[in-house]
């Protein structure tokens, strides 16, 4: 046995670092959480990190993980050793592979993060839904229950699948073990080698295909024999557990660390037993040891080796004693007569039992528990055992929720806890922004490597992508910590934004005695009379040591500027106990000057400064006797919310969503619109203020605003006669209406501060220097003005669409954005467009949303922001998956013209008792403009009278249909990642199709969601993940593709290079009653740039040439005009003058000059090309392009 | 004709050099100068404080967005290098030295002691000639005192001087209260040459827009007159080399310069305008200045309009030739108000 190195490390980084070190080619595709194993893979790839046979391995980045299975049997059929990392639905595209890869006996092993299945909704948290989906495909089902066991699983696996042939899973829980950071003992080189059998190695590239030796494999096979070929694999089953087995035990003789297929842990004449797998069973296995110790006789049986289910030794590993037995899955099967591990277990035990092997047949209950990695805790397990003990213990138990309708669920007891008085339990609350989960992580980094303790991370974030909070679930002690759940009450509760006490009951979860540390800029003196209530009676009551320090004034006083993350990790460190302060603040130094010091002296010393001012800043505060304050939590939702939004909403809001019951949710994924309305977010200090007085109403602030946060109303003047002092408003700029008043209104609540409105207003002041029509000013001095603002400005009519000039950006600012306040970045470059979409088409739209950032802030709960109107019309919003989105919209589209055809058939056949003249004119009415729009609208609400009048079947058949008779606008949404790469395929067919969809492609260049991997889209010379020595390929032009249709509808936008041919191009597309793509120019966090530049730097794209801004109209072509219309100016600036602002082409030439300057020469080669090409395209005749079938005569 | 001179020891064929502009920021145009016939080449500035801010913001936005969101922990490839040096500029450096015969003269302007020591050293390894010490500092601080920011250029000095063995020059503001004795004293503190002088951020103002506008413009001929005045002062009085920079834009200037006592003249803002090849018209036309007055050599003309070369200095390099400035000043039209008739 050899010592090992000891590593803090979350659970895909211990699994990364084996499968890469046995492997020679992975081919990946990200997925959460899976994703940042194939991350480490490439990125070790990338920095030339060797495999254990010296090389370094291939890794492949595919269109989508269907095509990474396929890739991984092609690879492995040709002898490499190959592996891929997934989860959730990409494991479920890996199906049909896998079954081939385990039907030609093939060693592998697939890593998987397991995770929730999208069914009611999508969830990327954790359970088993994905590996279970799987157990048919002939793969082995191995289970780790903790990030080390994860690391070691992935070489038994390995090492198993080499000698057994039978492929592997290699599964832990997604985000719990995947996600969670624990000190390990990395394995060495050695032992890794040592598990690695060099002949079986061999074997496996002697099976591959090779014409020296030539052979086939994949026949077509008839009813003769594909049965009995079947058949043929079974001794390979039959002889996996015994495989495994024996790689755990050399593994144990390697490591010393002994792991079993079965493994049981308590009272060796127990009674009650529960059968677990995953890292719930290290919660059981923690539960028991503690309850018996305290006498009870139960045990816990921890399945590693799920399938093949080897049933000897799961008898064997069973007490003798066992009377009761209760199955946990962390699955559900719809229908089922149990979940899986049930079905296997109780069929091993009634098989043993029928077969006199098993003397008795124990009671034997099935539960479901910690879907999408709802907690799971020792009071759950408690409550399980309990209920093993009842002579009617309940069958097909939940556990961990509240379930009134079909009354499955257990209480349980929420405050049991089995926490040993040695651990140290911390809470952290913050913000993304303010580096309190790197600072938490750092930590433990700094006290795993202490050869005396042991840490353990979990962190928790939400589900906005701007203004986000944070959770740091940190446990420090001297032995090893296995409690994957979060932490229930903390001996340290750290809350890093003030504001924070009135949104969450943090102190709820305090222990007695505990230390709360506050950022706050009030001092020990003043503090008190600031908290609200209930922080003061819990300060009091749970006797909390309550220590304040200024985080923000020492950053700035210490150079800092605004990082705080330093100053806080000091606090911790000279408050909780963990070390000793001195030995403490010593680790502290000498983290931050291994850290820092390649970044100057300066750094350091600034730093050091930070630590040794945080010391004397940090001050305690005296508690008073009693809590004296009249501040409260403020409401969540206001009292007149509706009450779906009250009583459901408002608690997912509050972070209490787990206390709803399942009779309270929506049976089948169907959620009320607009919800984001209610989610007063208040993100940003710093909002826009409007000067009526230089404001021109050009309406570019609103157009650009990711937040819809800018709205404008035109109105008679006399309706401010109700305004409130204050109320700002400019007479319109437009001739002829001396009694309209025009106001932008902004709502300050809902704004992220991300100045893109400031950037773009054109209007600046003749007096002041700086000042614009719109200016960032401070929040709180405006609230109270701008909120009864608000409050008044919502009572002033919507304008009426058929009065506004839709052609202009001045005109698009009257309209009503139906999608609004979403959870997207601060200035993010999608949403504006995705607001223009709602603004013009909304309310006869029908989206199909692919997965990605886009169904993110346009779908996650708690709150969403596509809503409707006054007349309660809105876009209707749907997410599919990823890979088929366009297929998705494509089936709208064919329900829409079948359901059109229908309504049309039944007016006709109804046109006697209707009327033939209505019926007429609602048959052949132009749909074109808006007008035109709500005329028909008019008479359809006409038309629905008439049928609810004549009361037939046929009357009510066309009732069904007859909202069809206005035209539906279908849109199909989504990012480079699904257009480009997953489902290009798809998309490719649908615009083929000719039928009247709208595809709008949210162009980051990247995919974004998942944190910046490379797509198809990724432009030459651009870093990314999977791409991190520069993309060495040019982006694909799928404007030229579709173009090459002929019948396809395509632009290419940049709003900040030209947002009037956004607009006009919006609006052709949607007019074209064929296909149509538009490819929006979305800048992104993911381009390393500062997103309030992120409009320039659309226009520097587009000025470069590298994002010519086109439009393909084949209704010119009808007209035997040249369709294709080049809109933006020849390049005027070199390519790397744009590129060069941001930091995916600045990261190529930081680590790779020569290359970087090699790729950006490549690049504005490119430029030139296309442009020459775009320019022919320009200036050639209609008859040199495609005919477009559809419009020709 | 005899062009040669010696610039810090450098022995150079002709006396113009070409100084930083966008043209040396590229191998390609390095070595179109010296096609051009330029006699050696200051290279562009190595900014010890770009350098810092370029790393300052690829650190922030590397960090920024992540720890905020499950699904994307942080969006770039965690990147195990150093931050950014110098290294770009110093292959630059290297790769001139190889594709030249001339000598590349390093730039450099730091911020900190360390800065300037260590990336003076590192210019020196990758094979520079000599160093030109670009103290580029605009004493803004009211509060800071002349002795201080004198003080400055003498720490810089004696620190890269202790630090390399190539020759240093040094290049200088035209603002000392004693510009004279600031260079003698340099000279003394054993600079190699003296530069003058630096041309200096003077933002203009916006009037459209209410803004500050930091453009710079190219050099004009009257920025000559004061970089004029104090080679000649200077000329005969320090061992140091005299570099004359500013306001070149004909073979005039360069003359003007080196009969007030310049070693050599840089050119920049010229080749700029005209291209890198007019680096031969303006040597060419020096040349035929020299001949057609009978010259044989450079070293035979230069600074024989300097301060001490004159019989009576007084008069034309201090208080009367100020007043001979004023009397020549001509009132333009329209002065004071009175239109003239046509």
């Amino acid at each position: 046995m050899t010592e090992n190195q000891v590593v803090t490390v979350d659970g895909n980084e211990a699994v990364a670092y084996v499968a890469y070190r046995i492997n020679e080619v992975c081919a990946i595709y990200p997925i959460t959480p899976s994703s940042t194993m194939a991350e480490w893979a490439d990125q070790w790839a990338t920095e030339g990190k060797t495999n254990i046979w010296g090389n370094i391995p291939l890794i492949a980045e595919m269109q989508s993980e269907g095509g990474a299975a396929g890739a991984v049997h092609g690879a492995l059929q040709t002898g490499a050793l190959t592996t891929t990392f997934t989860a959730s639905q990409g494991l479920l595209l890996m199906i049909p592979n896998m079954y081939k890869i385990a039907g030609e006996l093939t060693s592998t092993v697939f890593h998987v993060a397991a995770r929730s299945l999208a069914a009611q909704g999508l969830s990327i948290f954790g359970d088993h839904s994905d590996v279970m989906a799987v157990r048919d495909t002939g793969f082995a089902l191995l289970g780790s229950s903790s990030v080390q066991e994860a690391h070691d699983m992935a070489l038994i696996a390995q090492a198993a699948t080499l000698e057994a042939r039978v492929p592997f899973i290699h599964f832990f829980d997604g985000f719990r073990t995947s996600h969670e950071v624990n000190k390990i003992n990395l394995l060495s080189d050695a032992q890794i080698k040592a598990m690695i059998s060099g002949s079986l190695v061999r074997a496996h590239r002697g099976r591959g295909l090779n014409p020296d030796n030539p052979f086939i494999r994949g026949t077509a096979q008839n009813p003769d024999v594909y049965f009995q070929a079947r058949e043929t694999v079974n001794t390979f089953y039959n002889d996996t557990p015994a495989i495994v087995q024996k790689a755990m035990d050399r593994f144990a003789d390697l490591t010393g660390r002994r792991y079993r297929l079965f493994e049981y842990t308590g009272a060796a004449d127990a009674g009650k037993v529960i059968v677990i797998m995953g890292s719930a069973a290290e919660t059981v296995k923690e539960t028991v040891t503690y309850l018996v110790a305290r006498g009870e006789k139960i045990g816990v049986l921890h399945v590693r080796l799920y399938l093949p289910f080897a049933r000897d030794p799961f008898l064997t590993a069973l007490p003798v004693t066992v009377q009761a037995v209760a199955v946990l899955d962390r699955t559900k099967s719809p229908g089922a007569s149990g979940e899986p591990l049930y079905h296997d277990v109780i069929t091993t035990l009634s098989e043993a039992f029928g077969a006199g092997t098993l003397p008795k047949l124990p009671k034997i209950i099935g539960g479901r528990y910690g879907l999408s990695s709802k907690e799971f805790t020792p009071g759950m397990v408690k409550a399980i055992f309990d209920e093993l003990s009842k002579p009617q213990a309940k069958n097909h138990f939940t556990i961990g929720i509240n379930d009134d309708v079909t009354h499955l669920s257990l209480d349980y007891d929420a405050g049991f806890t089995i926490e040993s008085d040695k651990v140290i339990s911390a809470l952290f609350f913050g913000l993304g922004a303010d580096g309190t989960v790197g600072a938490n992580k750092n930590t433990i980094k700094i006290i795993g490597e202490l050869p005396d303790l042991y840490a353990q991370g979990y962190f928790v974030y939400d589900s906005k992508k701007s203004g986000s909070q944070t959770i740091s679930h940190l446990r420090f002690g001297p032995e090893p910590i296995r409690a994957p759940y979060l932490v229930q009450t903390a001996q340290f509760i750290g809350c890093h934004q003030f504001n924070f006490l009135f949104k969450t009951d943090m102190l709820a979860q305090a222990a007695p005695g505990a230390v709360f540390l506050l950022n706050t800029p009030y001092n020990a003196e003043e503090v008190w009379d600031y908290l609200p209530r209930h922080v003061q009676e819990k300060i009091i009551d749970k006797q909390l040591s309550f220590y304040v320090i200024d985080a923000s004034r020492v950053a700035l006083d210490t150079g800092m500027g605004d990082r705080v993350n330093t100053i806080l990790q000091t606090c911790f460190f000279a408050l909780s106990g963990v070390l000793p302060r001195e030995r403490a603040i010593a680790k502290i130094k000498e983290t931050i000057k291994k850290t820092y010091s390649k970044k100057g002296d300066e750094v350091v010393i600034k730093n050091f400064a930070a630590v040794d001012q945080t010391l004397m800043h940090l001050y305690q505060v005296k508690i008073p006797a009693r809590a004296n304050s009249t501040l409260e939590m403020p409401l969540v939702v206001p009292a007149d919310a509706p009450l779906f939004v009250q009583q459901v909403t408002a608690k997912m809001m509050a972070g209490t969503g787990d206390q709803l019951s399942v009779s309270q949710l929506p049976l089948d994924g169907t959620y009320p619109s607009g919800t984001t309305a209610w989610e007063k977010r208040n993100v940003s200090q710093f909002v826009p203020e409007w000067e009526p007085d230089l404001c021109i109403q050009c309406g570019n602030c609103s157009f650009v605003c990711p937040h819809s946060v800018i709205r404008a109303k035109f109105y008679n003047q006399n309706l401010l006669q109700a305004a409130p002092p204050g109320f700002k408003s400019a007479g319109i700029s437009a001739r002829g209406f001396p009694e309209t008043r025009y106001t932008l209104q902004i709502y300050l609540e809902d704004c992220t501060g991300c100045n893109l409105c400031v950037s773009v207003c054109p209007a600046i002041s003749l007096k002041e220097s700086g000042v614009k029509a719109i200016n960032m000013k401070s929040k709180a001095p405006l609230m109270v003005q701008e909120k009864a603002n608000i409050q008044f400005f919502e009572t002033l009519p919507v304008n009426d669409r058929s009065r506004v000039d839709f052609s202009s950006i001045r005109g698009a600012q009257f309209l009503q954005p139906l999608f609004e306040f979403s959870g997207a970045c601060a200035g993010c470059g999608e949403t504006p467009y995705v607001k223009l979409v709602s603004q013009l088409f909304g309310d006869r739209s029908i989206i199909a949303n692919a997965t990605g950032c886009s169904s993110i802030y346009g779908g996650n709960l708690p709150t969403t922001p596509w809503t409707k109107n006054h007349e309660g019309r809105g876009p209707a919003w749907s997410n599919s998956l990823f890979e088929d989105n366009a297929e998705f919209g494509f089936g709208f589209r064919l329900t829409a013209d079948k359901h059109r055809a229908l309504a049309t058939q039944l007016t006709r056949e109804l046109q006697q008792e209707l009327g033939p003249f209505i019926v007429d004119e609602i048959l052949n009415a132009p749909q074109q403009t808006e007008s035109q729009i709500r005329k028909q609208r008019e008479r359809v609400a006409e038309l629905k009278v008439r049928l609810l009048q004549l009361q037939t079947e046929p009357a009510f058949d066309l009732l069904s249909v007859v909202d069809h008779l206005v035209r539906r606008s279908i849109w199909i949404i989504g990012g480079d990642g699904w257009a480009y790469d997953i489902d290009s395929g798809g998309l490719d067919h649908i615009l083929a199709s000719g039928r009247d969809v709208n595809v709008l492609v949210l162009d980051t260049e990247v995919y974004s969601n998942t944190g910046g991997q490379m797509s198809k889209s990724t432009p030459l010379g651009a870093v990314a993940k999977f791409a991190s020595g520069g993309k060495s390929v040019a982006k694909k032009d799928i404007a030229l593709q579709a173009i090459s249709y002929g019948n396809v509808y395509v632009a290419r936008v940049a709003m900040g290079a030209n947002p009037q041919q956004t607009l006009l191009a919006m609006r052709e597309a949607e007019a074209y009653q064929g296909p149509s793509l538009i490819l929006a120019y979305s800048h992104c966090i993911a381009h390393g740039i500062n997103m309030q530049n992120g409009l320039q730097q659309q226009h520097l794209a587009t000025a470069s040439g590298y994002w010519p801004l086109i439009r393909y109209n084949p209704m010119l072509r009808q007209s035997e005009k040249n369709p294709f219309v080049l809109d933006s100016p020849r390049p005027r600036i070199a390519f790397k003058d744009y590129a060069y602002n941001e930091l995916r082409y600045k990261m190529l030439e930081r680590t790779n000059p020569a290359e970087a300057e090699r790729m950006m020469k490549m690049a504005q080669q490119i430029v030139e090309q296309k442009w020459g090409i775009y320019e022919q395209m320009a200036t050639s005749s209609g008859s040199q392009f495609h005919p477009d079938a559809n419009l020709s005569d | 004709m005899d062009l040669s001179t010696d610039y810090m020891g450098l022995k150079l064929k002709h006396p113009i050099i070409a100084s930083s502009s966008p043209l040396s920021e590229t191998l390609e145009g390095i070595k179109l100068l010296e096609d051009s016939g330029a006699s050696a080449i200051v290279m562009f500035s190595l900014f010890e404080e770009k350098i810092r801010r370029e790393n300052e913001a690829f650190d922030y936005f590397i960090e920024t967005g992540t720890e905020s969101f499950a699904e994307s922990i942080n969006y770039f490839p965690s990147i195990d290098k150093a931050p950014k040096g110098p290294d770009s500029y110093l292959n630059l450096i290297r790769k001139a030295v190889q594709a030249t015969d001339i000598p590349i003269i390093g730039s450099l302007n730091g911020i900190t002691d360390k800065g300037w020591i260590d990336y003076a050293k590192q210019i020196q390894e990758a094979g520079a000639s000599a160093i030109e010490l670009n103290v580029f500092f605009l004493p803004t601080d009211i509060d800071m005192l002349s002795s201080t920011v004198e003080q400055r250029y003498f720490d810089i000095l004696k620190a890269v001087k202790a630090a390399v063995a190539i020759p240093v020059a040094i290049k200088l503001s035209p603002f000392f209260s004693a510009t004279g004795n600031m260079a003698k004293r340099l000279d003394e503190a054993g600079a190699d040459a003296l530069v003058l002088f630096n041309r200096f951020y003077q933002p203009d103002i916006d009037l459209d827009n209410l803004k500050i506008d930091p453009r710079a413009e190219l050099s004009t001929i009257s920025e000559i007159r004061l970089p004029l005045l104090w080679i000649a002062v200077l000329y005969g009085h320090i061992k140091a080399s005299l570099a004359a920079s500013r306001g070149v834009h004909s073979s005039t200037e360069i003359i003007k310069y080196l009969l007030a006592g310049a070693d050599v003249v840089m050119v920049a803002s010229v080749l700029m305008k005209n291209g890198p090849h007019y680096l031969n018209v303006l040597k060419n036309e020096t040349d035929q200045w020299l001949t057609a007055r009978g010259y044989h050599s450079l070293a035979e003309v230069r600074g024989i309009l300097s301060r001490q070369n004159i019989w009576d200095p007084g008069v034309l390099y201090e208080r009367v030739n100020y007043i001979k400035v004023l009397e020549s000043f001509e009132k333009p039209s329209g002065w004071y108000g009175k239109q003239s008739k046509v």
